[in-house]
């Protein structure tokens, strides 16, 4: 609704689709963050409301505990958010991104508040401690 | 890998902001794209064929068209890509009008943008998989919620077309607001003259089967494949027996509020909402019924020649099988009192909404068509109209335009004048929005030929002066204040959307606006359609519109329905989970967190057990892929790869 009601908004967004938030796996966050990304949005349907019956409640507990542990991997949790827009709101779409921007702005590049070998351990940690073993 | 890249100029809506030739330049600059071009229009039929082209002579294998919303036509072009040989699958859409061209206005800046969302999308079509759907067969049964004129209108079309269709309405009869109208504009015929016939038909229909005082308790299934749980309300009445001779409505002695009158005159705890309700059987309000609030009673159970009277009644619930929902729920008036002060609040019983009016004005009404004001019964003789209360008024949250307000009051405005030939009427408005056919006339016959006064602008002030009331308001045509001595008000009350919408809506997963107004999938393309596959949209649910537009949108969700149905089974999405059974470790985490039940424990040969997914119940949400511990279980179009290199293809 947004794009098709021409809403203007911040170019920094690149968008990615899914079916679904409960899609998201909070390691796709950690690894967009360790390619260089700035911050990361996730957006999807209300609770209660969603396309797929719950699957923003699974991604709810999962969003909630990986924005918890972000301090852990030297993240700056401001750079996460996850939030609800439904199709029809173009214009609360608007506005999350444009605030979301802005904080991001303002946090500005990533990699500046740490050092980098602390992203690489970081990296260790994530794999191993989300999936009970190393991947990578 | 030999990957094309097509980049949508449409028109200038993205070639005036993207530089689409830089786009395509820098698709030719990827490893693997053979071909890329701009094309002015690639969803018109040359477009399409360049395509087609395009993947013929340079034998390609994959496909990135960079263009508007998949929602518009990720399904025209994977027929387009299927036509030229390929699998529909091995096309992948990336989206530079809505999120790119629309949105920015730096040429450069969405230029950029849009390569990078072109690269995404040719990053992830390389990791993409030929798909094939699989099939389910369909209910061949339809069901229709709500029993207004658009619920009928849909449940006669379907029925014709020999599609069986339950019709459910949550209060005693069908009918709905239609019911309540005395007349309709602009051609003045007696609404109840045109609706009734077709409740009729409705209930006698071979293919209708009819559920009055019944609500959608829930919804579960897809496309095709609907379950429904439908509360059959007690009524303390059974229907079978009940022979409508209104002899307990008679005779009851609780009073009840009129809801079919709109709050005029009074009902009875037992009764028949109107004359000519379909099915015509009585129903007992239990709020409202000595028995129930006070233990005494039971009059009607002794009057009751049928023996239809049954207190021990309680709600059912059934479950039925549906292949499509059509959702026709209607409207109700925006309740204006706390809105509007200044009006009296709903203080002054001489300020009635204008469904209040048109029951007074009905024959059928509990005046029996004689207009008499609310206060003291008396034959009003100055009647002012004021347009506009509860929609576009942005100062109580409701800018939207009803779009019928204007047509009704003409219509009322002429009524007064044939019941009380002696009478003046008083027209506020802010526009005049007749906008259909034959519409425009009959509001300048209102004025020429009834002699309705119109004065353009908003009523400030009603207060009660002398038993009547004086409204105050500004004719912002001769900039002067005009004050009214009136014996009646007549407030045209915006539509809202009807109470529970928003619960319904939740239940069928079907989205809905800031109004509760329901969603439709697409203005143009899919005005009928939701976003949730065969759930289908009529009449003022939807949004306000008038009857003509109503009627012809419930035709449309007909056709839609026949259309899904006629087919004997239904293609499925093969974007669905699928287990690498050989890495499997049987943990049914997977199982545990899937909303449709789509995963089963088979056994493998070598005894070990492991996870399946059933395709056809399998709905492609994802959950399961992201509780796999192993990660072997995996989304189709949407696998970890994809994800993973489509990031870090933004990223580069």
């Amino acid at each position: 609704m947004a794009g098709t009601a021409r809403m203007k908004q911040p170019g920094d967004l690149r968008v990615i689709r899914l079916p679904c938030t409960g899609r998201v796996n909070p390691l796709l966050i950690l690894k967009a963050f360790m390619e260089g990304a700035d911050g990361v949005l996730v957006s999807g349907c209300h609770p209660g409301d969603c396309h797929y019956n719950v699957g923003n409640y699974h991604a709810r507990r999962r969003l909630e505990l990986l924005q918890r542990m972000l301090p852990a991997f030297g993240i700056d949790p401001g750079r996460f958010h996850y939030t609800w827009v439904s199709a029809s709101e173009g214009s609360r779409w608007a506005g999350v991104v444009s605030d979301f921007t802005r904080r991001i702005e303002a946090l500005g590049k990533i990699g500046a508040e740490v050092p980098a070998n602390a992203l690489a351990k970081a990296e260790q940690t994530a794999m191993t401690d989300a999936t009970g073993k190393t991947t990578s | 890998m030999r990957i094309g890249v097509f980049v949508c100029e449409c028109g200038t809506n993205i070639a005036a902001t993207v530089s689409t030739g830089k786009v395509v330049d820098a698709a030719l600059s990827m490893r693997d794209v053979l071909h890329a071009e701009s094309i002015q229009y690639t969803c018109s039929d040359p477009g399409q064929r360049a395509v087609i082209d395009a993947i013929q002579k340079k034998g390609l294998t994959r496909v990135v068209i960079a263009s508007c919303s998949p929602r518009m036509h990720e399904n025209t072009f994977r027929r387009t890509v299927g036509r030229a040989g390929l699998n529909a699958y091995m096309m992948e859409m990336v989206n530079i009008r809505e999120h790119c061209s629309w949105i920015h206005s730096d040429i450069d800046e969405a230029t950029d943008k849009a390569i990078d969302l072109m690269q995404k999308g040719v990053a992830r079509v390389r990791r993409q998989v030929p798909l094939h759907s699989t099939t389910v067969p369909v209910t061949k049964r339809v069901l229709v919620v709500g029993g207004g004129v658009a619920g009928i209108q849909a449940a006669l079309d379907i029925a014709d077309a020999g599609l069986p269709v339950t019709l459910v309405e949550r209060g005693p009869s069908i009918g709905g607001n239609m019911a309540r109208l005395d007349k309709t504009f602009p051609t003045l015929d007696c609404s109840s003259c045109i609706l009734t016939p077709r409740m009729v038909e409705a209930a006698q229909h071979e293919n209708i089967e009819l559920m009055v005082s019944s609500e959608v308790e829930q919804v579960r299934g897809y496309i095709g494949n609907f379950d429904v749980d439908i509360r059959r309300k007690a009524t303390c009445v059974d229907a079978e027996k009940c022979t409508g001779c209104m002899i307990c409505q008679e005779k009851c002695p609780g009073k009840a509020p009129d809801e079919f009158n709109a709050g005029v005159g009074q009902s009875k705890a037992i009764s028949i909402p109107f004359p000519q309700a379909v099915p015509l059987v009585a129903a007992l309000r239990k709020e409202h019924c000595r028995l129930f609030i006070k233990g005494k009673c039971s009059v009607c159970k002794k009057v009751c020649p049928a023996d239809a009277i049954d207190y021990e009644q309680e709600d059912r619930i059934e479950t039925e099988k549906f292949g499509a929902i059509v959702v026709a729920t209607g409207y109700e008036l925006f309740d204006w009192r706390e809105s509007y002060p200044d009006y009296g609040g709903g203080q002054y019983p001489d300020v009635v909404t204008a469904l209040q009016y048109e029951r007074m004005l009905s024959a059928s009404g509990p005046n029996g068509g004689h207009v008499q004001r609310p206060s003291d019964g008396k034959e009003p003789k100055n009647v002012v109209f004021i347009s506009c209360v509860g929609s576009r008024d942005e100062s109580v949250g409701r800018p939207l335009c009803c779009s019928v307000g204007c047509m009704y009051i003409a219509k009322q405005a002429i009524l007064t004048k044939e019941h009380i030939p002696d009478s003046q009427s008083y027209v506020f408005y802010i526009d005049i929005r007749a906008g259909g056919k034959g519409y425009e006339e009959f509001t300048r016959r209102a004025q020429r030929d009834f002699g309705a006064i119109y004065l353009r602008g908003r009523v400030g002030k009603i207060y009660p002066s002398n038993g009547n009331l004086v409204v105050m308001g500004t004719d912002t045509l001769s900039a002067e204040q005009v004050e009214i001595d009136a014996d009646l008000v007549v407030l045209a009350t915006g539509f809202a959307a009807a109470e529970g919408a928003g619960e319904l809506a939740r239940k069928l997963n079907i989205s809905y606006d800031q109004y509760e107004f329901f969603s439709e999938s697409h203005p143009k393309l899919r005005p009928v359609e939701t976003t949730t596959g065969g759930v289908f949209l009529a009449g003022a649910c939807q949004g306000p519109k008038d009857i003509p537009d109503t009627v012809a949108q419930a035709s449309a969700s007909a056709a839609k329905v026949i259309g899904l149905l006629s087919r004997g089974e239904l293609e499925t999405s093969p974007m669905v989970a699928a287990v690498n059974q050989m890495r499997c470790t049987g943990c049914f985490k997977c199982r545990d967190v899937c909303p449709y039940g789509a995963i089963e424990a088979v056994e493998l040969r070598d005894g070990r057990e492991v996870a399946n997914v059933i395709d056809s119940l399998c709905q492609g949400c994802g959950v399961c892929n992201v509780a796999c511990p192993p990660a072997v279980i995996s989304l189709k179009g949407y696998t970890d790869g994809q994800l993973i290199a489509e990031t870090m293809e933004l990223l580069r």
